[in-house]
Parts: C-alpha cells; structure tokens; sequence
C-alpha cells in the first residue's frame, strides 16, 4: 500500500521533471522556429533568388546528403582536429604564461606590455603574416589558432592566480606545503574557475580565426575551406550546411565538455554557482 | 624552561602613507600544554603578533624561541586556524582538508585518512568527512580548520579569533568544544580574542595588550576550576578585572 503510493508519487514527480524539461525545451527552441518562418517566407517569396536564398528543405536535403555520402563529417573532423590542435596548444602556453606573469614579478614585466598590445588585434589580422612566414596549410592554420586563443587563456590564468586567497596559501605553508605542492594543490585549483574561463572565450577565438583561416591557407578540408568554395559555386545551401553544423559542434562542445568540467569541479566545490 | 618565550618583539608595517607600529616590544613565555588567550581592544596588534608567531611575518625587533630554537618562517610545529571562514580549502572535502598536513608529511593515503577521521571525530564532524566546505555551515568549518591544524600535531596551535563571525549560541557551544578538545590533546594554545568572557571561559592565563601600539600590559593568571561556569561570581569577577584592564569596566566596578 505504501510502497504504491511511494511509486505513484515517483513516476508523477518524472513527470512533472518531464513536462518541465520540454518546457524549457519548447522556450529555447522558439526564437529558432520564428527564424525559420521567415527565412521560409523570404526563401518562397524569392526576395533573392532560390540560388542565394534556398528553403530550408533544399538546406536540410544539402546537410543530409553531403553527411551521407561522408563529405560533411570529413570537412568537420579535419576542422576538429585542427581545432583541437590549436586550442591544446594555446592551453599549455597560455596558463603557463599566465601562472608566471602572477608569480614573478619579472614576467608579468616582460609579458604583460605585450600581451596588452597583441591581443586586442583581430586574429584574422595576424593570418598573412602566419601565412607567408610558415607557408600555405595546416601548420600555419593550427599556428595562427594556437596564437589567437592564447591571450583569453593568459589573461585569466594570471587574474585567477592573482586571486587565490592569501589565507589558502598561508593555511597550506603552515601545513608544511613547499612551493611545488602549494603550486599543484592551492594554486591551480584555487585559480581553475578563472582558467576554465579563459579556456572557454580561447576556444570561441580559435572558432572564430579558424574557419577564415581554413580558406586562407588553402587547406583541402575543413569546414571554413567548404563554405568559402560553396560560395565560388553558388551553393548556398551547401554554405548553410556548413554553418549550421559549426553551430552544432560548437555547442556540442560548450555543453559536453566545458559544462562537464565545470560541474565536476567548480561548480561542486561551490567556487561558481552552476 | 618555558617552551615559547616572546622577546621584546615589535613589527612596523610600511605603508604608502609611512610606517605603521603593529606591535611594540610583547615579552611574555608559555610553558607547554598552557591555554594562553591574548586580549586587547581592536587594532593593538594581535593578530599582528600571532602571525609573528606562525612565521607569515618577521619581527622587525625582538625573537620568538620555541623550545629554545629561533622562529624564522612557519613550520610544521606551529598549526594556525584563521578568523575567516574561507580558509578551508572548497576543493577538498572535509577529510582531504584534514589530511592536507599528513599528505605534506608523506603520510600514506590509507593511513592519514584515518588520522583524519579519528580528527574530525574531535569535533564531532565525522559524518560530514566527505563533504565539500561550501556545503557545512560557518561553526562546522571552523570546526574543520580546527581538526585540520590539530591532524599533523604541531606543538602549538595558534588561533586567530576562530569563531568570533558565530553567533553566540554557536559560539558557546564551540568554546565548549574547544575546551574539551584542549583537555584531550593537551595542545599549547595562543588564542586571540576580544571578548573578555571567552578569554575567561578558555585561558590558563590571559595577556593582556594595551591600545595600539600594541604591548603587554598584564598577564592574568585564571585558576578557576574547570568545566567552567560563566555565571558563577568568581568567573564575573575575573571578567570585570579584565574590563578595567582593557578601559571597560563601569565607573562602579572601577
Ligand atoms: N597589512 C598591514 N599593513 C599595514 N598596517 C597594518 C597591516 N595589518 C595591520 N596593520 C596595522 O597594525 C595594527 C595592528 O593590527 P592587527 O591586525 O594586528 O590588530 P588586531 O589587534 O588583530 O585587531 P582586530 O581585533 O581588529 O583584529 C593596526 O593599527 C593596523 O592598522
Ligand atoms: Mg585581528
């Protein structure tokens, strides 16, 4: 009799999680579905030509095809890798440029001047320089990425270990903490909120410079490479294939591995609320 | 021979708008398994002083021997426990801040988790040993810095008004607590405070510190028996000796 009515409540309780996850669902989703409408409206009534506005079936039927007949996810993997490439990269450089600079007063004198200047200049602005010093691509593309993403992943590594709290350092001294082990066991995960931030705005910079990047170094694959030569042949929907799985991963990405992290650390030792 | 002995120690802090006196010329010793609370109004230097002591700053006059030997820097004979909530760390549970010292010690997993427990049974922390800092209140994580300084057995244990952010009744409880704790371990104790009652309540002998810049003024020695009663007249009595050493007392008990 109890037990019934224990499980009664259960499944009602799923229930009302249920109803309210697709509620949120439902809210997200409606921006998109107004888009849509009109991009539907302008595309039928072809305020521009089908050719440069197709509907979003021609668009999906482009996505569906190209991903089938496997070009799609070899443009993507070509472009993740390069990605990834370049963020790791900018990851190692970049928290260790930024622990130094707040450890040493030395470095922060070097660096900070010139991180100052060099980051606020448009990544793409770097990429002829990139690509007559290294030549055409993937070396100076993964360069260039690796270059651009460093300086959010500087500027919050060094704020971060600025920020570990005094009586953190001097509880862990006290205990009998050397400089190594205060370093791995108070100083970075003291400064990780800030570091995972930085990481986050590094990974939306190589995003960004990446996809311009592709075309420039005329690589063979890569996503920015197929919108870029989708455009040459007027196959815009090609073009929104590309785009929107860019959205896709880049979103994939946001939510199973920076969310991820997050929740497991930051977010569970209540240094950020989720 | 005492096992602390403070010697004439003063400290000048430089600021930008010149030097500051934080403390001027404390002498007092202490001998081993003492409970010493040092009083004094807000400002005249205690905590100055009690970081002296831990290392985290150096004299700019005078020494500190610990059994005999000058203090430079901190050391694993001294344990501190802040006024500030904050100082667990939030990425370790309760035990892994408990065994934080035994770890530095190159103690073996197995073995310092269970010295940390057996700690966090001392404060009556047990069940929340897996719990992250940010999930116990303010009186349970003083609590764990407490069993946290006292897990690797320094000889010392320097406490910076631990639990003076409590409200009272928490703040009883934890003065109970603490005075078992004493009683069990037989720690030497440097307990910082302004509230004369707990100074009363806690100390084998009190230091008293004038207004800044701060010095010895008198060292009260506090005989009464302990578990001890707050409301009894002998303890009101040493509570209204100790005002009118601090400037307090009524114009009637003056
Ligand atoms: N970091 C610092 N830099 C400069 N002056 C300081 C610093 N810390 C303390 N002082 C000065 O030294 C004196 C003693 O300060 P201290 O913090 O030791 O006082 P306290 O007795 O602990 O006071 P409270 O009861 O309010 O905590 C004060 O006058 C203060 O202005
Ligand atoms: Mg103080």
């Amino acid at each position: 009799m109890q037990d019934a009515a224990v499980a009664t409540s259960t499944s009602e309780r799923a229930g009302v999680r249920l109803s309210e996850n697709l509620r949120v669902i439902g809210r997200n989703l409606f921006p998109f579905l107004v888009v849509a409408v009109i991009w539907e409206i302008i595309a039928r009534l072809e305020v521009f030509s089908r050719r440069l506005f197709p509907t979003l079936e021609e668009i999906f039927s482009s996505l569906y095809r190209l991903t089938v007949a496997g070009i799609l996810p070899m443009h993507a993997f070509e472009t993740v890798l390069r990605l990834l490439s370049g963020f790791a990269i900018a990851a190692v450089i970049g928290v260790t440029i930024g622990v130094l600079m707040a450890r040493s007063r030395r470095a922060e004198d070097i660096f900070l001047p010139l991180v100052s200047i060099l980051a606020p200049i448009p990544g793409l602005a770097y990429a002829p320089l990139f690509l007559l010093w290294f030549g055409l691509g993937n070396f100076p593309a993964v360069l260039l990425v690796g270059f651009v993403s460093m300086f959010p992943i500087i500027f919050n590594s060094w704020t971060g270990v600025k920020a570990v709290k005094e009586i953190w350092v001097r509880s862990a001294q006290a205990m009998g903490a050397d400089d190594k082990r205060l370093f791995r066991y108070v100083i970075l995960p003291g400064a990780l909120p800030y570091i995972l931030t930085g990481m986050r705005l590094g990974l939306a910079q190589a995003w960004r410079v990446l996809v311009a990047v592709e075309m420039l170094a005329a690589v063979p694959w890569g996503l920015g490479w197929l919108i870029f030569g989708a455009r040459e042949m007027l196959n815009t929907d090609v073009m929104m294939a590309g785009i929107l799985l860019i959205a896709v991963i880049g979103l994939l990405l946001e939510k199973l591995v920076f969310e991820k992290i997050e929740r497991y650390t930051v977010v569970r030792w209540g240094m950020i609320t989720a | 021979m005492p096992l602390i002995e403070v010697k004439d120690v003063s400290l000048a802090y430089d600021t930008p708008a010149g030097r500051v006196q934080g403390v001027l010329g404390a002498t007092f010793n202490m001998e081993e398994s003492e409970f010493l609370c040092l009083v004094g109004p807000s400002g005249c230097g205690k905590s100055t002083l009690l970081n002296i002591i831990a290392g985290f700053l150096t004299p700019t006059g005078g020494e500190i021997l610990i059994g005999g030997k000058k203090v430079s820097g901190h050391g694993m004979d001294r344990g501190v426990v802040f006024q500030d909530f904050a100082q667990l760390f939030p990425w370790r549970t309760a035990l892994g801040n408990v065994a934080f010292g035994l770890e530095m010690k190159g103690i073996g997993k197995e073995e310092r988790e269970e010295i940390a427990l057996q700690q966090l049974k001392l404060v009556k922390l047990e069940k929340f040993a897996n719990s992250y800092p940010h999930h116990l209140s303010g009186g349970m994580q003083q609590r764990v810095a407490i069993a946290r300084a006292l897990a690797y057995n320094p000889a010392v244990l320097l406490m910076d008004e631990p639990f003076a952010a409590l409200d009272a009744m928490t703040r009883d409880d934890m003065q109970r607590l603490l005075a078992d704790v004493w009683k069990t371990t037989g720690k030497t104790i440097i307990y910082v405070t302004h509230n004369v009652a707990e100074a009363v309540y806690l100390a084998d002998r009190v230091i008293v510190m004038t207004p800044h810049p701060g010095t010895v003024k008198a060292e009260i020695p506090i005989t009464l028996p302990r578990p001890r009663d707050p409301l009894s007249v002998e303890f009101l009595d040493h509570q209204k000796q100790l005002l009118n050493y601090l400037g307090q007392g009524t114009s009637k008990a003056a």
